[in-house]
């Protein structure tokens, strides 16, 4: 902190005008980083920590998903990382054992050459001593040195101790040298330290073995490395001392310093050759690493890749087998595995072809006596003024409920022949308009009995789609005849729109609606409404589960909602090119004119509610379909109020329209049957214009392929 | 309508009940009704018989009806009406394509057969003469023939009202809907792989290059119009 901020004093820069303001910048942002994050709590500076992880973490993602992806890399790496171990493991316990067994032998015959010296010493001091007693005069300058004031005296300890120095080392012939050096401080009278050959003895014997040496007067010995005073390379070495008395008894340490310089080439030597020859291990291993991995990684991502394969619906492909080995043996229970796979799959096209060819046989075998029963009936029946009462209303019966038969068996070789997966699409460009056309005047015998007038709306511009014509006006009339028979003589409409790659026709009757859940079930096969109801209505219970199954066939939805007592809407949306997927509706699933987007809350209705919507005012804005007119009140010019596509309505782009997901779980009845549903985003987010979590939400339904 | 009480139409059906029940309906409307029960039998009975129309089931025991309808047409362009129980596309197409004119499928009521074999009928009426061209061919209506520099097409009387009904207005752009109506005499809409496949049997007789129509122009997303003259 405080060094970015003298960083970003104006010292620096008058050189590098650039630098001091990126420090400065990058100063404050440590500085906001520190704040934000250590001085007023971890909560805000999180953020920024976590964002600063995810930049450091992005270079390496390729090689973290390389990682987790790659068994041979991974396999290649551990094994380099553990032989890299064991080789350094063994390294270190190698040298380690060299180097002892090395040292131990120069230890002893560094010790016995010391301890020898040490002796040395020790009698030629005494020497000195006794030759001065004795007046022998073995000891040259040493005898008359006794017997000298202190300053002679002294001189010839000096010159003792040189002589001893040198001829301690002169034994060695190179091998070692020789140091004396005074106790403490005492380096009067001839105890200054001096050394054979060079040796610096104050710097090349450590202080802790002269502590010890002084503690006592055993030998002692350490490891240095000596220093010499003509610049010579300093060189490790093994130093033994101990403290031994001149010739006046007075202590000085004696050293030898035996160099271990062959012993440290020896050491190198066998550290290098470990270190290559662990080095081409690690790499060695690494190599067969490799190859073993591959050798088995090969053959798995064979099998995964065939594996792909014969998922994507290659049933032949197998994998090569070569060996008895165990990756033969997989290759063996794999191709064993595809061959089974592929004979049971033959075996279940096998079945659903003679599932097919058994409806098929069914339908024919049935309907020829059929034919035969349904002409002997008509002709039955045109003759029944003929017949006495009893059997004239017989032969009625007899002629109507055929009727009912003949659409029942019908519907049922449809479903069928949708389970078995035998409906085909025939797809080619059609204007929907025509078809609602056909519908319409084909339901118009239907709608004058029942007193109900077929609106149709945004018919002005052609409605163009790829489909089968046949499949989609089957829907349509079927949803046109329900919305009559349910309409309670008002009105229906129907609305056509195109926009954004899909095409829909929506049908809307103001009769008595859904309840709540019931949009989900109307689609359920032989579902009624209301069973007493079902008895005066024709139909079959299937025609919806055929009209879902058709929209299905062309990647459509066929979709319903209905409020109670505000009538229904279903509605038909189709892709606009047959392998184009939805992604919205250009029709809202629920009307404009529904009572919660007039704005009123069935709460606050009085119950008589539902005639009087029909005087309430229309809030909303132009392109609304008129709020459930009553019949004479229909002008004839309002059909042409709503544009054919109706942009508003395509999700998301909309006042009142929103994205919601398509719920994934609630939306299938436990009744569906399982293998509806082909399409992998069954579960995909799907737009629409439901507002969930509205408690006077009425029943809505999303359906699709 | 004297004319229809001489119609002679073949049945060929194994299945006796419903053969009988044809007959008696047929009868009724003042048809001629003959059978045969057997598909080997069945071109023998037809040359013998020389009926106005066959009434032909596609499932029968020898020859089936597919075949017995190639049979047929190859020496007669005699209007055929299919019997099937099944409208899956495979059979119908299939059953079309082997020269049927027109089909139905089982169960049908006794008017509704009857309204489709007067339709395929209705031709022997005499028509007004009248000479059209459409493309570089020369239709004489009165005559029932079509020429090419002189050389005549031979068309079954379908395929002829077919070409017919595009000729006479070669302005317009007929809807599949619009030709089945003009052609087949069905009043409401019916299954329009039947222009589809006909309209491919006319081409291949009266088309140079059938792969590239000019007398039969196909309007995408509408429907056919007649070539230009």
């Amino acid at each position: 902190m405080t060094g970015d901020s003298a960083a970003s004093a104006p010292g620096g820069s008058g050189s590098r005008p650039g630098r001091p303001v990126g420090r400065a910048t990058a100063g404050a942002r440590f500085r906001r980083l520190f704040e934000g994050g250590l001085l007023q709590g971890g909560a805000k500076g999180s953020p920024v920590l976590r964002l600063f992880l995810r930049w450091m973490r992005r270079p390496l993602l390729p090689v973290m998903r390389l990682w987790r992806r790659n068994i041979q890399l991974r396999v290649v790496a551990t094994t380099l990382l553990m032989s890299l171990g064991v080789v350094l493991l063994l390294g270190f316990v190698v040298i380690g054992q060299v180097r002892n067994g090395l040292l131990d032998a120069k230890v002893r015959a560094s010790q016995s050459q010391a301890t020898g010296g040490f002796a040395v010493a020790k009698q030629k001091a005494d020497e000195a001593v006794g030759g001065t007693g004795g007046g022998t005069g073995a000891g040259t300058g040493a005898a008359d040195g006794t017997s000298t004031p202190d300053g002679r005296q002294s001189q010839n300890v000096i010159q003792w101790m040189s002589d001893l120095v040198t001829s301690l080392a002169s034994g060695g012939a190179g091998a070692f040298d020789v140091a004396t050096l005074p106790v403490g401080d005492d380096s009067g009278g001839g105890r200054s330290p001096r050394g054979s050959g060079n040796v610096d003895p104050a710097s090349s014997v450590p202080a802790d073995l002269r502590e010890r040496v002084n503690s006592g007067t055993t030998a002692a010995q350490s490891y240095t490395r000596i220093v010499y005073y003509n610049g010579k390379e300093s060189q490790p070495a093994l130093v033994i001392g101990k403290q031994v008395n001149d010739p006046n008894g007075r202590p000085y340490e004696l050293y030898y310093l035996f160099p271990l310089t062959q012993e440290e080439k020896s050491l190198s030597l066998v550290k290098g050759t470990l270190a290559t020859a662990g080095l081409f291990v690690v790499v060695l291993l690494g190599a067969i690493a490799w190859l073993v991995v591959r050798q088995v990684v090969t053959p798995v991502r064979m099998a995964a890749g065939i594996a792909e394969r014969l998922s994507a619906g290659r049933l032949q492909e197998r994998m090569k087998v070569t060996g008895e080995d165990d990756i033969a043996r997989l290759g063996e229970a794999f191709n064993k595995m595809a061959q089974n796979l592929q004979v049971k799959i033959q075996q279940m096209e096998d079945l659903s072809r003679m599932q097919r060819r058994f409806v098929s046989d069914v339908s024919h075998e049935l309907r020829t006596p059929l034919t035969t029963v349904r002409m002997a009936a008509d002709v039955i029946h045109e003759a029944r003024e003929d017949f006495d009462p009893v059997t004239a209303r017989s032969a009625e019966l007899l002629a109507d409920q055929l009727d009912r038969f003949e659409s029942l068996l019908a519907d049922l070789l449809e479903i069928s022949r949708f389970d078995a997966g035998a409906a085909a699409l025939e797809a080619e460009p059609i204007d929907l308009r025509e078809v609602v056309r056909r519908v319409v005047s084909g339901a118009e015998p239907l709608a004058e009995r029942k007193g109900t007038r077929i609106r149709v709306v945004g018919d002005q511009q052609p409605v163009v789609a790829e489909a089968d014509a046949r499949r989609v006006e089957r829907v349509l009339r079927n949803l046109v005849v329900n919305a009559v028979e349910h309409g309670d003589g008002k009105d229906v409409v129907v609305k056509l729109a195109a926009a954004g790659g899909a095409v829909a026709v929506a049908v809307r009757d103001y009769g008595v609606g859904l309840k709540p859940g019931e949009a989900t079930r109307v689609f359920s096969r032989f579902w009624r409404a209301d069973p007493a109801r079902a008895r005066t209505t024709g139909g079959t219970g299937l025609g919806l589960s055929i009209a879902l199954e058709d929209a299905r066939l062309h990647g459509g939805w066929l979709q319903a909602w209905g409020e109670p007592g505000g009538g229904s809407q279903f509605r038909l949306t189709l892709p606009r090119t047959a392998d184009e997927p939805l992604r919205g509706s250009p029709i809202p699933l629920e009307p404009k004119d529904s009572r919660r987007n007039r704005g009123l809350d069935d709460a606050g209705l009085p119950r008589g509610g539902e005639e009087k919507r029909a005087t309430v005012p229309v809030q909303h804005s132009g392109a609304q379909v008129p709020a459930l007119p009553p019949r004479t009140s229909v002008a004839p010019g309002l059909a042409t109020v709503t544009p054919a596509a109706d942009p508003t309505a395509l999700p998301g782009n909309g006042t009142g329209t929103r994205v919601v997901p398509r719920p994934a779980g609630g939306v299938r009845r436990p009744g569906d049957r399982t293998a509806e549903s082909p399409a992998p985003d069954t579960n995909a987010a799907r737009p629409d214009t439901a507002q969930p979590g509205d408690p006077t939400e009425p029943g809505e339904e999303f359906r699709g392929r | 309508m004297m004319s229809f009480m001489k119609g002679r139409v073949l049945v060929v059906d194994d299945d006796t009940a419903l053969a009988e029940m044809l007959g008696i309906v047929l009868r009724g409307e003042g048809f001629e009704p003959s059978f045969v029960a057997d598909g080997d039998k069945a071109l023998a009975a037809f040359r013998e018989s020389k009926p106005d129309l066959v009434l032909l089931d596609l499932m029968l025991p020898g020859r089936d009806g597919i075949e017995v309808c190639r049979l047929i047409r190859a020496e007669s362009g005699v209007p055929i009406v299919m019997l099937t129980a099944k409208s899956d596309t495979v059979d119908v197409v299939v059953g079309l394509e082997s020269g049927a004119d027109d089909y139905i499928v089982k169960p049908f009521k006794p008017k509704e057969l009857v309204a489709r074999i007067r339709a395929r009928l209705r031709r022997s009426e005499e028509p007004a003469p009248e000479q059209l061209t459409i493309g570089d061919l020369v239709i004489d209506v009165a005559g029932h023939s079509v020429k090419r520099d002189g050389q005549s097409i031979a068309l079954t009387p379908l395929e002829f009202d077919l070409l017919v009904a595009l000729a006479r207005k070669p302005w317009q752009v007929f809807t599949r809907e619009v030709l089945l109506e003009q052609v087949w005499g069905y009043r409401h809409a019916a299954d329009t792989r039947l222009v589809n496949v006909h309209v491919q049997r006319l081409r291949s007789k009266v088309e140079k290059d059938p792969e590239r129509p000019e007398i039969v122009v196909t309007v995408r997303g509408v429907g056919y119009k007649a070539g230009p003259s």
